[in-house]
């Protein structure tokens, strides 16, 4: 009997867990309705895509024929079957682990560094690291200042000194393509994360450093380490984020200065190969598969960099 | 330990002059990779063409002029869709992509940042996760949902995207937690003010920081988007896509090209020099925790 009653309380307490999420709920309805509109699109072009992606990569879809399944034929085309997959897959690498950490490194210094400028000249230093990235296709100068003739800067300074006697075709040899245009891209790259550093490195309270300096930080790097990194994390987690999702994204800046492809397919990344087999040979199920492959290796890094960075200072 | 320094009884910090000079040198080197650049194009856009194609090159502009702005506009003006098409395409799909965004993501922000209700912290670290890929991997799918909506080759295939970006619901949601007072928002709904009144009579004008930072994002993104997968027709495509196929003229049109860049930096420049210090307000809460 007691245990009857004790069952019945029980259950009873659970049912109001429930019915109190349910009331909950109903109480915010209004919530749910100005989410809704936001998080309906926000579902449709964003998780659909990458949902849709994963099953479309089990299959030979191609806009034309009703799909088969094939399982993991096509990732193991990828890997074993498709050099110029390989290939791709390292250019990536090596523009993301280049890019990535230089940008990251480059945003924080420089705004460490003008941070103790006066604001009128702070603000014009900030402009001038980030007017290249907001500045759409501005860097095709770069291909003017290495372009295939003496017109070209490197080319006619290079011959003047008598380094080279003959224009070299910058964007056509292999051997320059990759680093010029990771130089190219780190021109670009001081961007969302780089405005982040600013305002995480003004927003730091003032007394800290104070005190800091009578607890004895004897100079500014001590200073940088002990108070200023472990006051700006969240905003050194936000940056990260920006800079690795932005160099792993990387590749429009190959076609608009080496073409498409790159000589020999020495600057091909994991996004060109996706234009190519998705959006010009139409073999959906295959470029699903690599737009998967990205997606991971996107997500991994992230999720890497995060927790070695929530380490820090701890 | 160190002998405090003082000066009108405030502590100074520890600076050395040698640290000074060396992040000034570090500082000048970098600003003149970042910036050189940059005043080539404006020197390119001003030079006549004798000096375009001059051995060797010479930085300086001797003779500045405005014939390739001109030559630019004498192009423009015998392109086959009229330019002033690729304008307003460019000009449309902004401002209503820009326009939408703001209302829609900072309706939502409000939301999830001040209205405590089941599932908003799933909703949020949905998007927090989204700005952890780019858009490159759902290109491919999001052509076959265009195609299943029958919204290829229209504007609306440009512009609905643009309205549930992540990056401006993530940016408005942390500034809203940061910044609006929720005793204020309370003594509103205790004064019979509905949660919609609430958000926009309150909540709203207190973080212009964050939605002007919002419509700057969105305005660049869109500005300054080149030709699109799901656009065909030529009369629907981009102002930066057309300024491209200027570009893609070669040797002869080397000026007008040069001219066709510096107006397309110039206008997102100046909406970033217009409001700089609301951008770097609205990050200064863009942290993200674990």
């Amino acid at each position: 009997m007691a245990k009857n009653v004790a069952e019945k309380q029980a259950s009873s307490r659970e049912l109001t867990k429930a019915q109190w999420k349910l009331k909950e709920m109903k109480q915010n309805w209004v919530a749910y309705v100005m989410v809704a509109p936001y998080m309906i699109l926000f579902t449709l072009f964003t998780i659909v895509p990458v949902v849709l992606s994963i099953f479309i990569s089990f299959t030979d879809f191609n806009m034309l024929e009703w799909p088969n399944i094939v399982w993991l034929k096509n990732y193991v085309t990828l890997f074993f079957d498709d050099d110029i997959f390989l290939i791709a897959i390292k250019n990536t690498f090596i523009f993301a682990v280049i890019v990535g950490p230089s940008s990251y490194l480059m945003s924080f210094l420089v705004a460490w560094f003008i941070n103790e400028l006066p604001p009128k000249i702070r603000a014009i230093v900030t402009l001038i690291f980030y007017a290249p990235s907001i500045s759409g296709q501005v860097y095709l100068i770069w291909g003017t200042l290495f372009s295939s003739d003496s017109y070209g800067w490197a080319n006619a300074v290079l011959i003047k000194l008598g380094i080279i006697d003959a224009e070299i075709a910058w964007f056509q040899n292999e051997a320059y393509v990759m680093p010029l245009c990771i130089v190219v891209s780190l021109w670009t790259s001081l961007g969302t994360s780089f405005l982040a550093f600013i305002a995480g490195l003004q927003g730091i309270d003032h007394s800290l450093f104070e005190a800091g300096a009578v607890d004895g930080v004897r100079n500014r790097w001590q200073e940088l380490y002990y108070i200023t990194l472990p006051s700006m994390k969240p905003q050194l987690m936000f940056g990260a984020v920006m800079s690795i999702t932005g160099s792993f994204g990387f590749g429009g800046i190959v076609t608009a200065l080496a073409g498409f492809p790159s000589v020999n397919y020495c600057a091909h990344t994991i996004m060109h190969h996706l234009e190519d087999y998705g959006g010009q040979r139409y073999e959906i199920g295959y470029s699903s598969a690599i737009a998967v492959i990205l997606f991971l290796m996107m997500i991994g890094a992230n999720m890497l960099v995060k927790k070695i960075l929530s380490k820090l200072g701890t | 330990m160190a002998k405090l320094r003082t000066r009108n009884h405030k502590v100074v910090l520890a600076r050395s002059a040698g640290g000074d000079a060396g992040i000034s040198v570090v500082l000048i080197i970098l600003g003149a990779f970042m910036f050189l650049p940059m005043l080539y194009v404006i020197m390119q856009s001003l030079k006549p063409l004798d000096e375009l194609w001059m051995f060797p090159p010479r930085f300086y502009v001797m003779s500045p002029t405005l014939k390739n702005f001109r030559d630019l506009f004498t192009l423009m003006n015998i392109s086959w869709v009229p330019f002033s098409r690729y304008i307003f395409n460019t000009v449309l799909v902004s401002v209503a992509g820009t326009f939408g965004h703001l209302f829609l993501a900072s309706l939502a922000a409000y939301a999830l940042a001040k209205i405590k209700f089941p599932g908003r912290d799933l909703m949020f670290q949905m998007v927090q996760l989204s700005l952890m890929f780019n858009s490159t991997v759902t290109t491919i799918t999001s052509f076959i949902l265009m195609s299943g909506l029958h919204w290829l080759d229209t504007y609306t295939a440009l512009i609905v995207p643009a309205w549930c970006s992540s990056l401006g619901l993530y940016l408005m949601k942390q500034f809203m937690e940061t910044n609006v007072n929720d005793s204020v928002l309370e003594s509103a709904r205790l004064d019979g003010a509905s949660e919609l009144k609430t958000f926009w009579v309150i909540a709203m004008p207190m973080v212009k920081p964050a939605w002007l930072t919002l419509i700057i994002y969105c305005f660049q993104g869109l500005w300054n988007a080149g030709a699109s997968m799901y656009i065909y027709s030529e009369q629907y495509k981009s102002f930066n896509y057309a300024i491209g196929q200027i570009t893609a003229g070669g040797i002869k049109r080397a000026g007008a090209s040069a001219a066709a860049q510096v107006i397309m930096m110039l206008v997102p420049i100046t909406v970033f020099v217009i409001s700089q210090s609301n951008i770097i307000e609205t990050m200064g809460s863009s942290g993200m925790k674990d």
